[in-house]
């Protein structure tokens, strides 16, 4: 019985009229966990009601501690008749669960209501007694940090990053139970609701228990989703990376913050490969099951675009037999991984040697025809299988890892689409083994991938690649190959060197399906996507190149499933990297070259295309130097012929066929100017318009070529829906109008956000759905940023520079302690974090490259003192601790929870992993939440736009009121994973639900920060503290 | 191809000035956007070209509507603005949106000023909408806004406007002019004569002022319900001891010496001023005497006119020689022996002064 949940109501005010006779209500609290209820008594007669309740005491066991939620229910006592619901609040009390995050939950909480929305708020304070549990076979992993960032945390540092993690459970969704014949849709949502609250409670803790049989202590970049496969069930799945995490110090943690984020990521994580092969029963037996009795089981895995070729033989003399040891290094301590895959999409300098492509896979499964739809054994073999696949394209690129992985499903009726996507990648080998080879690899590695290019070099075989590409030395450092064009998943490198700014592209792509049953739906279904892949495909290097840039980064192809079609989105930002080549123009020609005015068209056209490309060169400010060919030595022709095709056509359309095995050789889609498909397709390009002066944009957590954000920042979520009118729908016209759909609804977003300008949307993340027949439904959301645009006119300078710059600084503030530093024998920690920025820091520093090696125990040095001056002062600690500006703020808010004149905590939302102009000191925990909201008097309450409108504005209002009670001041890396919407006007009817998910933290200005330095640095002792039971 | 579902929903509630003007206002959607067409809206940063035109502007005031008229429900009781969760606002913007939420148009309240706040006047807003130029729909907020403000302080204790600003959070000056309105539809006073239709609500908001400050409870007695909503009633009733000013022959031939005495050579219209003072004092003694009653009362201002105002515009008085004859013949009273009633003479003469000034102007 290792844990005691306390609960105390203290009072509510807003409270909704419940009794038309007084206008007034009689409300009272219902306050469950498992099975476990207890009352508050009545107050009469009151819209604000003080309960003021005694402590209610849940003794439980952790294992039910992490699963459920806290149930508070808000209820109008009524003599005669059933006492009516007011509304619920749900409480994840996880964040209660972990020594470092939150102590107390308190604060004032919106009731919420599944028809009639927020109906007042109850104040509440939550707390948890934990007791040390020393049963070795718990099923319960409390104190596991779950992190939505795809990023190490901000003060935190990886000290192994152990891998990928996942977990799915399966459930009956109540919607579809045969109660639902006589229970009204409001007791069946709320029943929903509370079943989802639950399974991610579960989920949460099986995925902590592979986390603490993998020995971490942490899941970053933790991805959980829900797929709603109506009659087979309600799945709720999760993937992550197990890391092993350590709180940074203070006097880090209050480093005057830096604005792009990954700056701090200087603690280079150690990849530790699993000491024991123990994993979860779930994901062992891969292809055993289920495979035969699924009809249809088609999976489409196109490697996007992948230009890799560190070639043995190429590479010079050197490298060969180097990179043939580095291959087997990696190779053994990654191969003893099931799926080494991680969820990041960023890391520490050097962490990434090379990448290698996109890698995806796509299988379509009938739902229909799962087996024993109650246990998850199915859809783990087909997760299983689709990254078995997943694996096998990262192997053929001569890559051993996959990193910025990530998995969606889209369904419609019983036809299922599993995704998944990442980056194929080399890591580096010192992250992986232990350190005795380190000697006698480090200089080589520092030689064979200088900082600012070496990640795009290929990294597979020249002579032997898995498709054609056109290969030329890197113009950075002449030396290796890179390939003409680099598309990946993950985040813009640190150390990358670009030029110019980058955007946002996007490819847009419908196609219209026949309607069709089951296997036939499945099939036909299957046979067009690898049609689409080749099509965003097309559309993405077009887009590219018409920017004239030759890189993307972040991009995340979304393909739905409707009745009768499928809808393509893609997403990523471009840029230009200084390592790849510059991109070719584009060019066309016709196919029939003897009428006059037919070839005054073409060029026309083509003048455009160029005006276009010279016109986005300005915008973007890309103006790489010249550099002629001779120079570079390059052996490799000029790309080839350009007459016929669109040259960038040409070129990709070579890598699809490869791609395209299984359907043989040929062009699927020959673009050629008489075509009217090519016409519309060449028009398409243009319509895209760049953004307006004053805005940038991209779906990266930072803007490439913007460094100097200031503080203001607001995140928002737009959605539309369009009806497709009745006409009959050709594939044009439906690309048309979904493009048009996507750019207006970016338009707006700039209009609406002209007063932020100079800014820049960053992080813009589109989903789109086919919620019904002619209903595409496009949602977004994203964070606008300020910058200052008088610094951004400056930014040439070349980032790895500024990098090696940032890095060196950052060792000289960790350093501060060089005395100690020197004078500790033991530093034999073989992992040796940050040693590469140690080299380059070294000689600001006077540290002899030999003390490298012991940097690791800086970290235990700082315990150790942290410790010493914990236990000479606790009290001071605490006390200090609460004098930061922040938190005194914050105690004060708490201390008078029911006055009224205590105003309401301005909580930041952004789905960046950080604040600009601000420094994240404490990570509260996760949020994860899902809503339903219906309603039967949909015009009432204004129509689809009115009642979407109040729910977002409702979900937005409740997470901050979350993250407030927990001390928070921030959620960052906020997604809004799902927003199924559907409606029915002839009954008046709508229903939506809602799944959002971020990090609760607390933030300090950087020039609040400024002016505690003191404070901070008495501070250093808190993070180490045992914690957790300073409320106790 | 039409967009059945178009929300924007941003952390921070962005509510743009100028939308929010025209939704107060009470234009309609299109409306508003032909008009932000017309101010050259498209033509700010932002907007960027090619904007279909009008689409991207009528997608925004949507946008901007809704949130208004879901916040709208929070305006009713400002304080709950700092205090809900739904929208996240800054404090500077939450007061913004307030004050300009409970401004109202000057022609419009000089229309309403004295009625009752009734289902009947609010009926009748078409009339004073078509009168005005004023949107029917704005009329209707103002209108509420004017009703809510005064059943909210209607029966609470303290002054007035101290009242209307912790209720509604207004600032001093519409916290000032609500107190005005709620003063002007409490007592029903007539404002709309012919005769009065040359003063502006400005004018009347002064004097509602004094009269607040010195003829009603809470001049007196500042712990008492409604005490600055009700005229004094115990004042009112002894003003009628006033009428020996007139009634008594030698008190008024006795008043007039003194104050020709001490006007003479010092205004321009002292002939006129002479002739004219038994009729001018008579005038304002009859006022304060039949204050008891209510048709008298709400008749006050145009007593003022008539008895007052008209015959020295007649004679056209200078301003200033107005306020020296109030002046004097206000003084002039504590001279005489036999009138015992100083007091009560100065708390009248000192209000009807103010508000005479006030409104003597073309």
């Amino acid at each position: 019985m290792p844990g005691k949940l306390k609960v105390k109501i203290v009072a509510g005010r807003h409270l909704p009229v419940m009794d038309r006779a007084s206008d007034l209500t009689d409300a009272f609290v219902e306050v469950k966990f498992g099975n476990t209820t207890f009352k508050t008594d009545v107050y009469p007669k009151s819209l604000n009601p003080q309960w003021n309740s005694e402590w209610f005491k849940f003794e439980v066991d952790d294992e039910e501690l992490q699963d459920e939620p806290l149930q508070i229910t808000v209820l109008d006592h009524d003599t005669y008749s059933a006492n009516d619901a007011i509304g619920k609040v749900y409480i994840d009390i996880d964040p209660l669960l972990y020594s470092e995050a939150a102590t107390v939950i308190s604060g004032w909480f919106p009731i919420y209501d599944t028809i009639h929305g927020i109906r007042g708020e109850i104040n509440v304070v939550v707390k948890v007694d934990l007791f040390n549990d020393l049963n070795r076979f718990r099923q319960s992993s409390c104190g596991v940090k779950f992190f939505c960032t795809t990023s190490i945390p901000k003060c935190y540092r990886a000290v192994v990053i152990h891998g990928f993690v996942e977990e799915l459970v399966v459930n009956e969704d109540p919607e579809y139970q045969w109660i639902d014949r006589i229970r009204t849709p409001r007791a069946s949502n709320e029943a929903r609701q509370r079943l989802i609250s639950l399974m991610s409670g579960e989920l949460q803790r099986k995925i902590g228990l592979k986390v603490l049989e993998m020995r971490g202590n942490a899941v970053v970049g933790y991805l959980q989703c829900f797929d709603l496969e109506g009659e087979s069930g309600l799945v709720v799945r999760a993937i992550g990376t197990a890391c092993t995490l350590d709180k940074l110090s203070s006097t880090s943690a209050f480093l005057p913050a830096c604005n792009s984020p990954s700056k701090e990521m200087k603690e280079s994580p150690l990849v530790h490969p699993p000491s024991h092969g123990c994993r979860s029963t779930h994901n062992s037996p891969i292809h055993t099951a289920t495979g035969s009795r699924l009809t249809q089981n088609f999976s489409v895995s196109v490697p996007t675009l992948i230009y890799t070729g560190m070639g043995s033989g190429s590479a010079g003399k050197e490298g060969g037999p180097f990179k043939a040891l580095l291959r087997q290094q990696t190779q053994s301590a990654l191969e003893q991984r099931e799926f080494p895959f991680f969820t990041l999409t960023s890391f520490p300098p050097g962490f990434l040697v090379h990448v290698g492509g996109v890698v995806s896979a796509r299988s379509v499964k009938l739902l229909d025809r799962i087996h024993n739809p109650d246990e998850p054994e199915t859809r783990d073999a087909w997760w299983a299988e689709i990254r078995q696949e997943i694996k096998s394209h990262a192997k053929a690129l001569g890559c051993h890892a996959v990193v910025g992985y990530s998995e969606s499903t889209s369904i419609c009726e019983e036809v299922c689409i599993l995704s998944a996507s990442g980056t194929a990648a080399v890591l580096n080998p010192r992250f992986l083994q232990d350190g005795t080879m380190e000697g006698c690899l480090d200089q080589r590695i520092e030689e064979t991938s200088p900082a600012g290019c070496g990640f795009c070099h290929i990294p597979y075989d020249e002579l032997n690649m898995p498709f054609p590409a056109h290969l030329t030395y890197c113009y950075n450092c002449r030396k290796q190959k890179v390939p003409d064009v680099l598309f990946t998943t993950i985040d813009l490198p640190v150390e990358a060197m670009v030029i110019g700014k980058g955007c946002l592209i996007q490819a847009r792509l419908c196609r219209l399906k026949k309607k069709a049953q089951a296997e036939a739906n499945a099939t036909v279904i299957s046979n067009l996507l690898p049609f689409m892949e080749y099509e965003v495909h097309t559309q993405l290097m077009n887009k590219l190149k018409l920017r004239g840039m030759n890189a993307l980064f972040g991009l995340r192809i979304q393909i739905s499933v409707g009745e009768n079609m499928l809808v393509g989105l893609a997403s990523a930002t471009g840029v230009y990297l200084t390592a790849l080549p510059t991109p070719g123009g584009i060019q066309i020609a016709g196919k029939t070259p003897n009428d006059g005015t037919y070839e005054q068209h073409i060029s026309h056209m083509q003048k455009k295309i160029n005006d276009t490309i010279a016109k986005n060169k300005e915008i973007y400010e890309i103006n790489p130097p010249e550099i002629p060919e001779e120079i570079i030595g390059s052996p490799i022709p000029e790309p080839r012929q350009r007459s016929k095709l669109l040259r960038s056509q040409s070129e990709s359309s070579d890598e699809v066929t490869e791609l395209d095995l299984s359907h043989g050789k040929k062009d699927a889609f020959v673009l050629e100017i008489d075509d009217t498909d090519a016409m519309e397709d060449v028009h398409s390009l243009l319509t895209d318009a760049p953004p307006p002066p004053g805005f940038y944009s991209c779906n990266t957590e930072i803007m490439p070529g913007i460094n100097n954000w200031t503080p203001e920042i607001q995140m928002f979520t737009s959605v539309r829906v369009s009806r497709l009118s009745n006409i009959t729908l050709t594939n044009q016209m439906l690309n048309k109008n979904f493009n048009d759909l996507c750019e207006n609804l970016l338009k707006s977003l700039y209009f609406k956000l002209r007063s932020m300008i100079p800014c820049c949307l960053c992080h813009v993340n589109f989903t789109v759905a086919l919620p019904e027949d002619e209903l595409i439904q496009v949602a977004v959301t994203a964070v606008a940023i300020t910058f200052d645009k008088n610094q951004a006119l400056q930014t040439s300078k070349v980032p790895a520079e500024k990098s090696l710059q940032r890095a060196s600084t950052d060792n000289e503030e960790q350093l501060q302690f060089p005395l100690e530093l020197c004078s500790d024998p033991l530093a034999s920690q073989p992992f040796s974090p940050a040693k590469e920025v140690l080299e380059s820091a070294s000689s600001h520093t006077g540290i002899p490259a030999a003390q490298r090696d012991r940097c690791n125990s800086w970290i235990e040095l700082i315990k150790l003192k942290a410790q010493t001056i914990r236990r000479g002062s606790i009290k001071t600690i605490a006390s200090l601790d609460k004098a930061s500006p922040l938190a005194e703020g914050h105690a004060r808010h708490r201390s008078v929870p029911c006055s009224t004149n205590s105003t309401v905590t301005v909580v930041k939302m952004t789905p960046l992993s950080f604040i600009p102009g601000a420094k994240i000191t404490k990570y509260l925990g996760i949020i994860n939440m899902f809503f339903i909201r219906e309603t039967t008097s949909l015009r009432e309450e204004g129509g689809v736009s009115g009642f979407l409108h109040a729910f977002i504005a409702e979900v937005f209002a409740m997470v901050r009121a979350h993250v407030a009670a927990l001390g928070g001041n921030a959620v960052v890396s906020y997604i809004m994973k799902q927003c199924v919407f559907m409606e029915n006007p002839n009954k008046n009817q709508a229903q939506c639900l809602v799944n959002v998910s971020g990090d609760a933290v607390i933030f300090v200005r950087e020039s609040e920060l400024e002016m505690v330095p003191v404070q901070s640095s008495t501070v250093i002792s808190q993070p180490t503290s045992a914690g957790g039971d300073v409320t106790t | 191809m039409t967009n059945d579902l178009d929300i924007f929903v941003g952390n921070t509630t962005l509510i743009d000035e100028e939308v929010y003007q025209l939704w107060l206002d009470g234009y309609s959607v299109s409306e508003a956007v032909s008009q932000r067409l017309r101010a050259g809206a498209l033509e700010q940063p932002g907007a960027g070209p090619g904007a279909g035109p009008g689409a991207v502007l009528h997608s925004d005031t949507l946008d901007h509507y809704r949130t208004c008229h879901m916040l709208e429900r929070l305006l009713h009781a400002p304080p709950k603005l700092a205090h809900q969760l739904l929208f996240q606002i800054p404090p500077e913007r939450q007061a913004g949106l307030i004050q300009r939420y409970y401004a109202f148009d000057e022609p419009f309240v000089r229309e309403l000023l004295g009625k009752k706040l009734s289902k009947g006047t609010k009926k009748d807003l078409d009339d004073v909408s078509a009168k005005t130029g004023i949107t029917l729909k704005s009329c209707r907020r103002q209108f509420d806004n004017f009703k809510r403000v005064f059943k909210a302080v209607e029966e609470l204790r303290g002054p007035l406007v101290d009242n209307i600003q912790q209720h509604f959070l207004l600032p001093d000056r519409l916290a000032r002019d609500y107190a005005a309105i709620v003063f002007f539809a409490n007592s029903r006073f007539e404002t709309g004569k012919k005769k009065l239709q040359y003063l502006s609500f400005r004018d009347f908001a002064a004097c509602a002022q004094h009269l607040i400050q010195h003829w009603t409870l809470g001049a007196v007695d500042s712990h008492v319900d409604d005490m600055d909503v009700d005229l004094d009633k115990e004042f009112l009733q002894e003003l009628k001891e006033l009428k020996v000013l007139v009634a008594d022959k030698d008190l008024l031939d006795q008043h007039k010496s003194l104050v020709c005495t001490a006007l003479r050579g010092k205004i321009s219209v002292y002939n006129e001023m002479e002739t004219n003072f038994k009729n001018l004092s008579r005038g304002l003694v009859n006022i304060a005497c039949k204050l008891t009653h209510a048709k008298d009362l709400r008749d006050f201002f145009v007593d003022l006119v008539e008895k007052f105002i008209e015959p020295c515009k007649a004679d056209r008085w200078p301003p200033s020689d107005m306020r020296l004859f109030l002046t004097q013949y206000t003084g002039s009273a504590h001279a005489l022996d036999a009138f015992r009633h100083q007091a009560l003479w100065d708390r009248y003469m000192n209000t009807v002064t103010a508000c005479l000034l006030q409104m003597y102007h073309d």
